[in-house]
């Protein structure tokens, strides 16, 4: 197998979600003296976009959404020491959680798996997480973004109380906010001041990229 | 056990010996942006439309959302309440996360109301369960719990016991004014979701008797060919001890499984309902 054969074996194991043949074609690579820069921006993240974007057709349904994540999640395992080693960043550093009063996760572990497989380092904190430990965390990891998932509508006016708490403690400016959840919408998003809003995993990974690109040229700038 | 609603006109009873209880979901406007835009200009004409689909499908009890985001959720409640209550006879079941939009749904309403829902979560026992007493309602209750929504059939249960205990030694709410929601969840998430909601459902079967009832339409999110999902599902469930469920009664195919399965389960006696639905529909096919 050459270079471009294995990456191409690479893009489509990752597409079926076959976990196994993913890690063993990150083995072959690297072992071939590929870089895992290579693996991850030539195979795996293009895989997962093209998951997303089947998704978004409604050609790919939700377990093969996950299946596909937790394949490249695998071959992430192996690689991220490396590419760590050799100075290379994630994408972005995102911090999740399910806001306080909400015990609901399943959306917002699809969303992770997702963020992952787009090559996102994921701090999930879980549910029920309040105000002050989301600043906590903020302040801890310093991510690039931070998502606030909600259930019910009476638990989305925490996402208010989380950008209040952010903004008090000096911390709203430095991270970009994101938030999601079944009866969330657009125009909730925007009145609570959030920076954006996604209506399932794969928009959400999708914006979360749009938004990490702006800022980073905004930061240039 | 026998959970009896009503409307100012129209008794609906909800039982292990009975047709299958199809409470229609369908006037929620969670995912619906456009009707979502027009209850918050005070528009609630496709109420109207919503009302005649899902009663023509087959509802018997209607659920009634009102759950818009910056809109006044309590003014809607009342008024959506009202305007159903002119145009049909069908028990209503009140769905709201908002105290207050229970409180005035139910204050509204003429008749016995289903609320929709509390949890095995203190406060919102504490705030919701003196609304269903202080109204004569029936309650949808729940077994989750501030720390989790646990996935074990027997934690589940755990918490129907503690709901059950304080509903009825607390605020003395009658057993059969008691539905269980035991937690349907989607299979495109994980595969063993449904198997432990079917356990569930069989143990507080067994165990309590009560009568059950959850958003049929949860199972298959996520999952292309949703509707063949949801009507291989219900007649499991049903025959583990489901006697209602939350979901689309425009969905014909799904309401005839349900149907189908009445009479196999000795439900509909003779056939009668079967037979009569038949004909029902060859004389509006020759239409």
């Amino acid at each position: 197998m050459n270079r471009d054969e294995l990456l191409k074996e690479m893009y489509d194991s990752t597409l079926v979600g076959n976990a196994p043949a993913v890690l063993e074609l990150t083995r072959a690579g690297l072992d071939m003296g590929l870089d895992p820069e290579t693996l991850l921006f030539d195979a795996l993240i293009p895989s997962l976009e093209e998951v997303g974007a089947r998704f978004e057709r409604g050609d790919f349904f939700v377990p093969e959404m996950l299946i596909a994540g937790r394949a490249m999640a695998g071959a992430l395992d192996l690689l991220r020491p490396l590419l760590a080693e050799t100075g290379v960043e994630p994408v972005g550093k995102f911090v999740m959680g399910t806001v306080k009063g909400d015990v609901h996760d399943i959306g917002k572990n699809l969303v992770n798996i997702m963020l992952e497989g787009a090559g996102f380092h994921v701090i999930d904190l879980g549910v029920q997480v309040a105000p002050e430990r989301f600043v906590e965390a903020v302040r801890e990891h310093q991510p690039d973004i931070v998502g606030f998932s909600a259930f019910l509508t009476t638990t989305m006016p925490m996402f208010k109380a989380n950008i209040n708490a952010l903004q008090k403690a000096g911390l709203r400016d430095q991270v970009i906010v994101m938030v999601g959840g079944a009866p969330v919408t657009q125009e909730y998003a925007d009145a609570v001041g959030a920076d954006g809003y996604a209506s399932d995993a794969s928009a959400a990974v999708k914006l979360a990229k749009d938004l990490l690109m702006r800022k980073r040229a905004r930061v240039l700038a | 056990m026998h959970t009896i609603l009503r409307s100012a006109s129209r008794e609906v009873v909800i039982g292990h010996d009975q047709p299958f209880c199809i409470i229609g979901e369908r006037i929620n406007p969670t995912g619906r942006k456009i009707f979502q835009e027009q209850l918050r200009a005070n528009d609630l004409s496709r109420i109207h439309v919503d009302v005649a689909q899902q009663l023509a499908g087959g509802a018997m009890v209607l659920d009634v959302n009102m759950g818009v985001p910056l809109a006044d959720e309590v003014a809607l409640m009342v008024e959506a309440v009202t305007l159903i209550q002119s145009i049909s006879d069908v028990p209503l079941c009140i769905d709201s996360s908002v105290i207050e939009a229970l409180e005035a749904g139910l204050s509204t309403y003429q008749g016995k109301a289903l609320v929709n829902s509390v949890t095995a979560e203190d406060d919102r026992m504490e705030a919701i369960l003196p609304l269903v007493k202080r109204f004569g309602a029936a309650i949808i209750a729940l077994p989750n719990d501030e720390f989790e929504i646990p996935l074990e059939p027997e934690r589940r249960v755990e918490l129907t016991r503690k709901i059950i205990d304080v509903a009825t030694n607390n605020y003395g709410i009658a057993m059969e004014d008691i539905l269980i929601d035991p937690l349907a969840m989607p299979i495109g998430a994980d595969t063993s979701l449904v198997v432990r909601t079917l356990d569930t459902i069989r143990m507080i079967h067994d165990e309590f008797g009560l009568n059950m009832t959850l958003g049929a339409s949860n199972v298959s999110f996520g999952m292309p060919d949703r509707e063949t999902i949801v009507s291989s599902f219900l007649p499991m469930a049903m025959r583990s001890g489901l006697t209602s469920a939350i979901m689309d009664a425009r969905g014909a195919q799904l309401v005839r499984a349900m149907k189908a399965t009445d009479l196999l389960l000795n439900r509909d006696e003779w056939g009668a309902s079967w037979i009569a639905s038949h004909r029902a529909r060859q004389a509006a096919e020759s239409a």
